[in-house]
């Protein structure tokens, strides 16, 4: 009994917390007369009326969308930046983070305890704090707003590293040992060995960065003022809440790629972060 | 064995661009910290000496240390407990920890607009409270608008904490449980007992990690309160922004030394305390 109250409760706070998703969809689809009528006091200082909701709505309209697709043809662009981005980071990540943590992992050289340390304390650090270097330097390049200035730096993160590595580390020493009695060059060992034990923690790396860089805010805010370089994050928060139902729509494309993501890649996401635990 | 060979080939790209975009970038913030502005000069401690003494950076810092001191610990009890319960009901566990993990997925401009359909002045809960006929509260010019952002930080990386507590709980060893089962003790010692202390390995990462996370929040604060928001949320992110805003290269440099020093400090420290208490790890 007392075992019953206890996942009653766990799963009515489970239904809270994925509710904003619930509560982004239904909006999206409630058309502009509905959703002002509900949150008139919100949109409308002079309103006394609280805001109100039901939980589907009363009449289901494409009326969001179709606004959204007329009034805002910028928005397709900043999906299309917000895409890139998230494809030149993760590229990124691939192509340098990957061989890197490979070689974290299954090399010793001098310094490397050292190294190591460099990247765990640069993935700690918050953006703010090198925000302004990484403004010259960028700057400098003649990336700045350019999507590149995104892109760059989030190729170089620290954080997928980490992650990677933990998964290479994983890998007997033995399958390379025995690649090299083969007489195996260093990096067709790698690229035939290493990368397919390691490709859960690719995937995991990938699942978690994918997350981070599609809500990426901090950096397109002081790196890209020209607003048609901007990603999707930066686009909703600026328009204007008289038109609720774009906001909702927009709101519910955005959340589309994620929650696929997530749903594709939960079994990575969770060995991704359950791989940071285990002892370094 | 590891192999002595050279990885240069491997590392070589990632250190160059980790180079270009933080190790030089940082060499330049330390630097700068000792630069008077517009001369120069050699400042000395000066430049860390105003940021010091500057009121807004001290309440930022206090403020974003008041968020850490709540939330970690928070956020630490509360995951363990529902991790315990998933971990001892793995069928209905799984639901449970999809539940808790969607909100990583959920963006922050989507919860966005749900924090403001609760908590605005005439969102649904003041509306809640009216027809109760209590007082209605102005959520987010208040103190509350703390708690608010405590409540976006462990909604939002709550799934994320009960995973990484799975993995510390699964790696205690399943015959010492049932060793202990078979002596007699009951589910409570053995989670005391047994249990616990084999977990208290993930703790490490599992406080780093929510330290980090906690900086995140500054994009609900941002996005529900803008620039200036309720001086309770006022974060050290909103002071650094507002310092680059303005060109005001030698705070942003000794702020930077100052928070980076701390955090790193932070770290060495928990690792040290986690060392020293005995682990066999």
């Amino acid at each position: 009994m007392k075992k019953k109250l206890i996942f009653a409760l766990l799963a009515v706070l489970s239904f809270m917390v994925c509710y904003p998703a619930l509560f982004i969809l239904v909006g999206s689809f409630m058309g502009e007369g509905e959703l002002a009528e509900n949150l008139m006091g919100i949109l409308n200082v002079q309103s006394e009326a609280y805001a109100e909701w039901s939980p589907l709505p009363q009449k289901w309209s494409p009326e969001s969308y179709v606004n959204l697709l007329l009034y805002e043809p910028g928005f397709f662009t900043l999906f299309w930046n917000s895409i890139k981005i998230c494809a030149g980071v993760l590229a990124g990540h691939l192509l340098f983070a990957a061989p890197c943590a490979y070689g974290f992992a299954m090399y010793d050289f001098r310094f490397k305890k050292l190294l190591f340390t460099v990247y765990i304390i640069f993935m700690m650090l918050p953006f703010q704090v090198l925000m302004l270097p990484e403004y010259i330097v960028l700057k400098k390049l003649s990336l700045l707003n350019t999507l590149w200035a995104i892109i760059l730096p989030g190729a170089f993160s620290a954080f997928p590293v980490f992650i990677m590595y933990n998964f290479f580390r994983g890998i007997p020493s033995s399958v390379i040992e025995a690649a090299r009695m083969d007489g195996a060059g260093e990096f067709a060992i790698f690229l035939n060995v290493g990368l397919p034990a390691g490709a859960a923690g690719i995937a995991a790396s990938m699942v978690l960065q994918f997350l981070e860089y599609w809500n990426v805010i901090e950096q397109p805010m002081i790196f890209l003022s020209r607003e048609e370089t901007w990603p999707l994050s930066l686009y909703l928060p600026s328009i204007n809440l008289d038109n609720l139902g774009i906001s909702f729509a927009a709101a519910f494309i955005s959340l589309i790629p994620s929650l696929l993501i997530f749903r594709l890649g939960q079994d990575s996401l969770e060995a991704g972060i359950a791989a940071t635990t285990v002892k370094r | 064995m590891l192999s002595k060979k050279r990885p240069v080939l491997f590392i070589a790209i990632s250190l160059i661009g980790t180079g270009i975009f933080l190790l030089i970038p940082y060499v330049y913030v330390f630097i700068a910290s000792f630069v008077k502005r517009g001369t120069g000069g050699f400042a000395g401690f000066d430049n860390y000496r105003e940021v010091l003494s500057n009121e807004a950076f001290m309440t930022a810092m206090s403020n974003t240390a008041r968020f850490i001191v709540v939330c970690v610990p928070l956020m630490l009890v509360l995951s363990l407990l529902i991790s315990i319960y998933i971990y001892e009901n793995p069928r209905l566990g799984k639901m449970l920890k999809t539940g808790f993990l969607v909100p990583m997925a959920i963006p922050v401009t989507s919860a966005v607009l749900m924090w403001r359909f609760l908590f605005d002045d005439k969102g649904i809960i003041n509306g809640i409270l009216e027809s109760l006929g209590a007082d209605t509260v102005n959520w987010m010019n208040t103190g509350w608008a703390f708690w608010i952002l405590v409540l976006s930080y462990i909604w939002k990386n709550l799934g994320y904490s009960i995973i990484l507590w799975l993995a510390a709980l699964s790696s205690v060893n399943p015959s010492i449980n049932e060793a202990a089962k078979t002596d007699g003790a009951s589910s409570f010692q053995r989670l005391i007992h047994v249990t616990l202390p084999a977990a208290k390995n993930g703790a490490f990462v599992i406080i780093v990690l929510s330290v980090l996370s906690s900086f995140k929040v500054f994009r609900e604060a941002y996005l529900v309160a803008g620039e200036y928001p309720d001086q309770s949320i006022y974060l050290v992110q909103h002071i650094f922004n507002n310092w680059f805003r303005n060109l005001e290269m030698d705070k942003i440099a000794a702020g930077s030394v100052i928070s980076s020093v701390i955090l790193i400090m932070l770290i060495l420290l928990l690792q040290r305390f986690w060392e020293k208490g005995g682990e066999e790890r």
